[in-house]
This record gives C-alpha cells, sequence and structure tokens, in this order.
C-alpha cells in the first residue's frame, strides 16, 4: 500500500545527513546536497505551486536537479523534459501533462538561474491552505520516452517507484563519488542522481557544452568511483585518449543491450572493477543486474531476483515489481501493464545452455546508442517518396552503437534501379529522411528489394535480429 | 579473426579489394561520412585522436558500416580488440584484419 504521507525528496536528502556533499556539473561552483535543499527560487513560489504540474525543462542539469528536489512533494506532477528532445515537442507535452508552469534556464549558463513561468492561468483552486497545514502531496513523476508516431510518450511514476532499487548505504563501506554519462532527465541518469541524493554522495555529472574527455578529466580529478552509461557511451569512453584519466571501482552499463566485447574491454581498460550490467527501463523500472561478467541473463535470476517477478511469454520478458511504472499519460497510449499487473519490455529473450540473450525488439524497435527509433516513424517519412511503394526499417547491428538504421524499399516502379540510376534514387530518399528526421534515425543504407512480407492480418512482418 | 570472416562469407573478390589502400579507402569514408551529416572534420593526420576529428558515434558506427561493405570485415566486432584512439591505430585495425 502506497504511503499516505510520502517522505518528499527534499526531506529524504536531509534526513541522509551528508549535506556538504556536492553535485559538480564543470561549469560553476559545485553546489551541496544542502544548498540545493534550500534553494531560495522555489521556496518563495512554494505556495502558488503547490498542487499544480510543472514542466521542468532546463538545459543544464544542476537547474534539473534544484527543480526536482524543490518540487517533490510540492507538485502534483512534473514533467522532466530532456535536453536532448526537440523543442517542438514541448507544446504537445505541457499539453498532455496539463502543466501550469515552466521551469527553465539561460541556454549556456548552468549556474542555477531557474526561471518559473506560468503557462496556465490559475485554475481557482488554492493550495495555500493544505501547504500551511504542512501536508504533503505524492508528486507524479513524468518521464519522457519516444513514441512510434514520433510524439514522445509520457511515462507515470513515483518517488517509490523510482526508489525501488536503491539501498541505503551501509556506512561502514568505502566513500564513494557517483557519475553518470546519462542526462540525469533520463531513466538511467535519474537513478544515479536519485541514489546519490538519497545517500548524500557526491555526485559528478556533464556540462552541457563539455566534451567526453573534458568531463573524464574532471571526473578523475573529483575522483569518481561509481560511474553509469550504456554501452554506446561506455565505446566512446573507450575511444577517448582520456579513458585513463579515470580509475572506478564499480562500472554499470544499461539502456542497450552489452554484448561480450564491450564487456571485455571495460574490463581490460578497468581490471580493478566490478563491471555490471543492468537491465532496466523507464516502463519496466530497474528490472535486475548481472555481474559475472557474461552478457546474457543467468536463468536463474529470471526465476529468482528478489523484489521482481519475471517471466518471459511468447518471447518476451515481461517483470512485475513495485519499481515499474504505473501508466503512460497520454490518453491515446496502450495500458503500460497488463491485467496482472506485469509490463511486457518487449525484449525478446531466446535460452541457450542456461542462460538468456537478448535477440532484439518484438515490435522492431531499434536502439541506436540508447536512442530508441520506431521503424514505423522512418517508414513513414520514406514512404511519403513519390516512388517508394512500401517500406520496412530494420536494424543493422553496429559494434559502435550497438543498432543501426537500415531500409528495404520497394518502388512503385516495376523494374529494379540499377547503377548509377539506383545510386541517385537512395541518395534522394536519404536526403527526404534527413529532412525530416533527426539524424540517428536516417537510415545508412536504403536496399531495393521486389517486395516485403505481410501477414495475414496485412502487417509488415518483422523479424527480430 | 577478420580474414576467417571474410573467406567463410565467401567473398573472395574481396580479399583482393583489402589490398587497395586501406588507408585512402578510410580517409574517403571519413569526408563522405562528415559531408552527409554536415560535420567539420579536422586536418587527418596518423595522430588525429579520433576523438579531435570532428565525427560522433554515430558517424563512425556509419564510417564502420561503409568499410565493412567496401572491405567486409568490421574489425571492431571482435572480442579482444581495444578500441582505437588516433586515425592511424583506427586503420591499423583494418590493415591487420588483412594480415
Amino acid at each position: 500500500m502506497p504511503p499516505t504521507n510520502p517522505t518528499s525528496l527534499c526531506a529524504s536528502i536531509l534526513a541522509a545527513g551528508n549535506l556538504s556533499a556536492s553535485i559538480d556539473v564543470g561549469v560553476g561552483a559545485p553546489r551541496s546536497w544542502g544548498e540545493l535543499a534550500g534553494a531560495a527560487a522555489f521556496v518563495v513560489r512554494k505556495a502558488e505551486l503547490y498542487g499544480n504540474c510543472v514542466l521542468v525543462a532546463t538545459t543544464g542539469q544542476l537547474d534539473a536537479a534544484e527543480a526536482l528536489i524543490q518540487l517533490d512533494g510540492v507538485v502534483r506532477r512534473m514533467v522532466l523534459y530532456p535536453p536532448d528532445l526537440s523543442r517542438e515537442h514541448l507544446d504537445y507535452v505541457a499539453r498532455s501533462a496539463e502543466a501550469d508552469w515552466i521551469v527553465t534556464d539561460h541556454p549556456g549558463l548552468e549556474s542555477s538561474h531557474c526561471i518559473i513561468e506560468r503557462i496556465l492561468p490559475p485554475r481557482g483552486r488554492s493550495g495555500n491552505q493544505n501547504l500551511a497545514q504542512g501536508q504533503k502531496v505524492e508528486t507524479e513523476w513524468v518521464l519522457l520516452t519516444s513514441g512510434t508516431t514520433g510524439l514522445p510518450k509520457l511515462v507515470r511514476h513515483t518517488l517509490s517507484s523510482l526508489t525501488g532499487a536503491i539501498s541505503l548505504r551501509d556506512p561502514s563501506s568505502e566513500p564513494i563519488v557517483w557519475s553518470t554519462l546519462y542526462d540525469i532527465r533520463r531513466y538511467g541518469g535519474l537513478q544515479i542522481f536519485l541514489r546519490a541524493a538519497l545517500t548524500g554522495t557526491p555526485l559528478v555529472l556533464s556540462g552541457a557544452q563539455e566534451s567526453t574527455a573534458e568531463f573524464l578529466s574532471r571526473a578523475g580529478i573529483r575522483g569518481i568511483t561509481h560511474m553509469s552509461g550504456t554501452p554506446s557511451q561506455w565505446r566512446r569512453v573507450l575511444m577517448s585518449p582520456s579513458a585513463n584519466k579515470i580509475a572506478p571501482a564499480y562500472v554499470r552499463l544499461s539502456g542497450e543491450i552489452a554484448d561480450q566485447s564491450i564487456l571485455n574491454q571495460l574490463h581490460s581498460q578497468y581490471p580493478e572493477a566490478r563491471i555490471a550490467h543492468a537491465f532496466a527501463s523507464t516502463e519496466a523500472g530497474v528490472v535486475l543486474e548481472v555481474n559475472d561478467g557474461a552478457m546474457g541473463i543467468p536463468a536463474d535470476a529470471i526465476e529468482h531476483t528478489p523484489y521482481v517477478e519475471m517471466n518471459v511469454k511468447d518471447g518476451t520478458l515481461r517483470v512485475r515489481s513495485s519499481r515499474t511504472a504505473s501508466a503512460y499519460l497520454s490518453q491515446d497510449s496502450l495500458p503500460l501493464r497488463d491485467a496482472e499487473g506485469f509490463v511486457d519490455t518487449g525484449d525478446v529473450l531466446e535460452l541457450r545452455e542456461g542462460r538468456y540473450y537478448f535477440a532484439g525488439r518484438r515490435d522492431g524497435t531499434i536502439n541506436v546508442g540508447g536512442l530508441k527509433v520506431h521503424p514505423e516513424e522512418v517508414e513513414a517519412v520514406i514512404n511519403r517518396h513519390p516512388e517508394v511503394g512500401m517500406s520496412l526499417v530494420r536494424t543493422k547491428k553496429s559494434s559502435i552503437t550497438g543498432g543501426l538504421v537500415i531500409a528495404d524499399v520497394v518502388l512503385k516502379r516495376p523494374e529494379q534501379p540499377e547503377g548509377s540510376g539506383a545510386q541517385a534514387l537512395q541518395r534522394e530518399i536519404l536526403q527526404f529522411c534527413r529532412a525530416e528526421l533527426a539524424l540517428y534515425k536516417v537510415p545508412v543504407g536504403i536496399n531495393f528489394v521486389s517486395n516485403l512480407a505481410v501477414s495475414q492480418t496485412g502487417k509488415l512482418l518483422r523479424h527480430h535480429a | 579473426m577478420g580474414l576467417q570472416k571474410l573467406r567463410s562469407s565467401g567473398a573472395r573478390k574481396k580479399v583482393g579489394r583489402l589490398s587497395m589502400d586501406v588507408k585512402a579507402e578510410v580517409i574517403a569514408q571519413f569526408k563522405q561520412v562528415a559531408a552527409e551529416q554536415g560535420m567539420q572534420l579536422a586536418p587527418l593526420t596518423d595522430e588525429l585522436a579520433l576523438f579531435d576529428s570532428g565525427l560522433d558515434s554515430l558517424c563512425f558506427a556509419i564510417v564502420v558500416v561503409r568499410l565493412e561493405q567496401s572491405f567486409g570485415v568490421d574489425p571492431f566486432s571482435a572480442n579482444d580488440l581495444s578500441f582505437p584512439v588516433t586515425l592511424g591505430d583506427f586503420i591499423g585495425c583494418y590493415q591487420n584484419a588483412a594480415n
């Protein structure tokens, strides 16, 4: 049963005690957890913000951190808008979430200048009295993930679902300095932010303008001990001349399938480190962590992971735990959980010799360096080209980004183009895609094919990788 | 590993193509992908750190796909290979795959 008067993030930070530990983003002075818990910009507005919905759309991570700490337990709902998400969706997200307020900052400045502006007129209800009585709100945390139509999906969490996998640190253990290659507005980064906040641990985050090399040097100087990121982010670290500037005791991979090659390469670069790959997603929450240095998941971990029930049904992993999201916020979305409370991750698992291996996504979703690409979205653009009859977008495996986008295209004309004619048409279709899509969604190649398999229900047959 | 892959894939003619100037092909692809993606390339010397080349991870991934089409190998798919840091290392990975 959910607690009726939950402890807010701010109160938890104050309770953790280590208020001088700081967040460092490389620009301006680091700010301590204590300062962030008492940030003046919000304190004076709390009565107005009480019970409202707020869109947190700052560029800097420190400003976002301040807003999240200040707003949890005060507002009814807050939406975490990641900086890499196109601003053209801001309106759609604000409307879907019924946001009353937006929190922004001065681009380029990361020295905490949150701007709190009203975007919806007051709705005539005042929360001042409730606030005066010290009543806390259980704030809904809304995270954004990509949807099939190109519009982001809004995923509902609470502080307790987000922090379900976090155990409070044993005070006798070695001092920890956390860092993450993720942005804290993404699920993977938010996990590390909350972990550091609830345990009063120093946290080193990347600055908006900072290169990976500069970030690694700074992280090294700050003495980070624990760092998380996607396999693609870690590959980028390994390719950097500054990879040796950090000496982590714990390296965590999540957000994409970790293959044996990246696990081995991290082990050889950081031989002292414990290297773990975690399975977690915005919808399914933190599911499990694999620590044996091998890719895939031991079968017994699927059967026996504390607090998380898992099963493989129709080939995909389904998860039930208190850490999953509760629902999608958008009206037109499918239910996030089934009738039994399980979240279908959509990840296809194959059992081989006592271990489960990921074999791609059932719906064909392509993971390009941790960014999801829905084939339908790319197909819709390709299909608008006047010469294209139909198309199928699928994964091309990549040793650098895990996956890349590739397209099979059936042309309207009966004969296949050849030679320079085919090349010119490929270029034209790709130009068409570049004009409409983010670069990571643009296919790296177009194959002209004579037909595509269609199921009896009239849907394109998608084969997972 | 690389050569085994070439032979097992039956792409015999590509073995011959590997003897083509690996370096010239790598540089051509760097330039091609940078142009397509609208990236500014640094002067391409052997000592250039890949990080400073002006290409991001997505660009590298595309370069590797294109070079796989040219040479028939992706040296970075090997489990035991350490990642290249400079352009010279990167070219070396392809040259080693040929030997």
